[in-house]
């Protein structure tokens, strides 16, 4: 299982990582912004999506669009990981395609239970 | 600054005085059939006019300037002091709150990072003693083996001790690398308070203008701003105040509802 954690800040990703590590997910990825991980995830064969949405460049929910509309990724699972809190952003990324939102702050249990939520409905 | 906002309700009373001195003269001038002197006049009140907000102005911009030059910080010692004083500007400052708040988090999961696998492994052996000291209870375990597990168990004693100690230090580090929220919470503060000061700069400002406007009776053509559609795509960052809004959620579990309402 490859990941690829996308967030402008280190410490955020840095944070996701370790979460993900004590999920059992060791093989992690990580990217700045949209325009760094598109291009990674074209050529890098990556399972799972974490992005998130305010970031300088490409936002996590023009990646998203990105991702869905690529032939290559399209079926990718991506969680969104994100301080963004207005309905109708949430209700924005579900109908982008968003397979699963966070809020940020999270605790470590609700980011485990989103991620196994998301592999129980694709297998 | 607020104990002038008086005076901007009109001119100060020497301004005035001239006023009505020099439009009453107006008067005379016109009804003597005296233009020239009339137009002089004119001119002079123009002048009463322009000095006096011209004084408000630079009155205002030199409290302005006093505000963001008192703009200073407490250092606690000299390194700091040596950090905040090459820093001249807030933003700067928020820059150092930035990189302050970075260095403290990374700190914490550098020490996280590195206690996390002893504290794993020390549940490890202690399992495995668990498991020994169940055979032994049994009586299950031959003579040989408990001579091995009576070395193992001295150097545990050994290990236990080491490995607690580091547990120990790494948390006690971790409570320290916490210290950065004293400092970065003085910059902040400072910062907002510099940014009420000018805005109430600001707003005496327009108030003065306004008063100006009426006193001079200019009426400005103000054209309809239109109102910036922002992309939708753009973020908003964190959410202050989220429980008092209807547009935003207050949590995870509010998530969680409306995405299930929109069939997740």
């Amino acid at each position: 299982m490859k990941i690829l954690i996308v967030d402008d800040f280190s410490t955020m990703r840095r944070i996701i990582k370790n979460l993900l590590r004590d999920l059992g997910f060791t093989n992690t990825d990580e990217a700045d912004d949209g325009n760094t991980a598109l291009p990674m995830l074209k050529s890098g064969k990556y399972d799972f999506l974490v992005t998130d949405w305010n970031m300088p460049g490409m936002t996590g929910i023009e990646l998203l669009k990105h991702v869905r509309a690529d032939d290559s990724l399209k079926t990718l699972p991506v969680l969104m990981v994100t301080a963004e809190a207005k309905r109708d952003q949430i209700v924005a990324a579900a109908q982008a395609g968003v397979n699963g939102y966070v809020v940020k702050p999270f605790t470590a249990a609700v980011l485990k239970e989103k991620i196994e939520k998301i592999f129980e409905r694709i297998q | 600054m607020s104990n002038n906002n008086e005076d901007h309700k009109g001119l100060d009373p020497e301004a005035i005085e001239k006023l009505r001195s020099q439009a009453a003269e107006l008067m005379e001038q016109v009804d003597a059939g005296n233009y020239a002197r009339a137009m002089t006049l004119i001119s002079d009140l123009g002048e009463v006019r322009d000095q006096s907000l011209y004084r408000e102005v630079g009155r205002l911009t030199r409290s302005l300037h006093e505000a963001i030059r008192n703009f200073q910080i407490d250092p606690r010692n000299a390194e700091q002091q040596e950090a905040l004083s090459k820093m001249t500007d807030a933003s700067d400052r928020l820059e150092y709150v930035v990189q302050m708040t970075g260095k403290a988090a990374n700190r914490t999961m550098d020490l996280v990072e590195e206690t996390m696998p002893k504290a794993l492994a020390l549940k490890e052996q202690a399992a495995e003693f668990r498991d020994d000291w169940l055979r032994i209870r049994r009586r299950e375990m031959e003579p040989q083996e408990f001579r091995d597990l009576y070395g193992r168990i001295d150097n545990f004693f050994v290990s236990l001790t080491e490995e607690a100690d580091t547990i120990h230090g790494n948390l006690s580090e971790i409570l320290l690398a916490q210290d950065f929220q004293d400092l970065t919470g003085q910059v902040i503060q400072k910062v907002t308070a510099l940014v009420k000061e000018v805005e109430d700069h600001l707003l005496n400002l327009v108030v003065m203008a306004s008063h100006v406007d009426q006193l001079t009776g200019t009426i400005h053509e103000l054209e309809e701003q239109e109102e910036q559609e922002e992309s939708p795509d753009k973020g908003h960052g964190p959410q202050i105040n989220a429980a008092e809004r209807s547009d935003v959620v207050s949590g995870q579990d509010d998530v969680d509802d409306l995405l299930s309402s929109l069939g997740f």
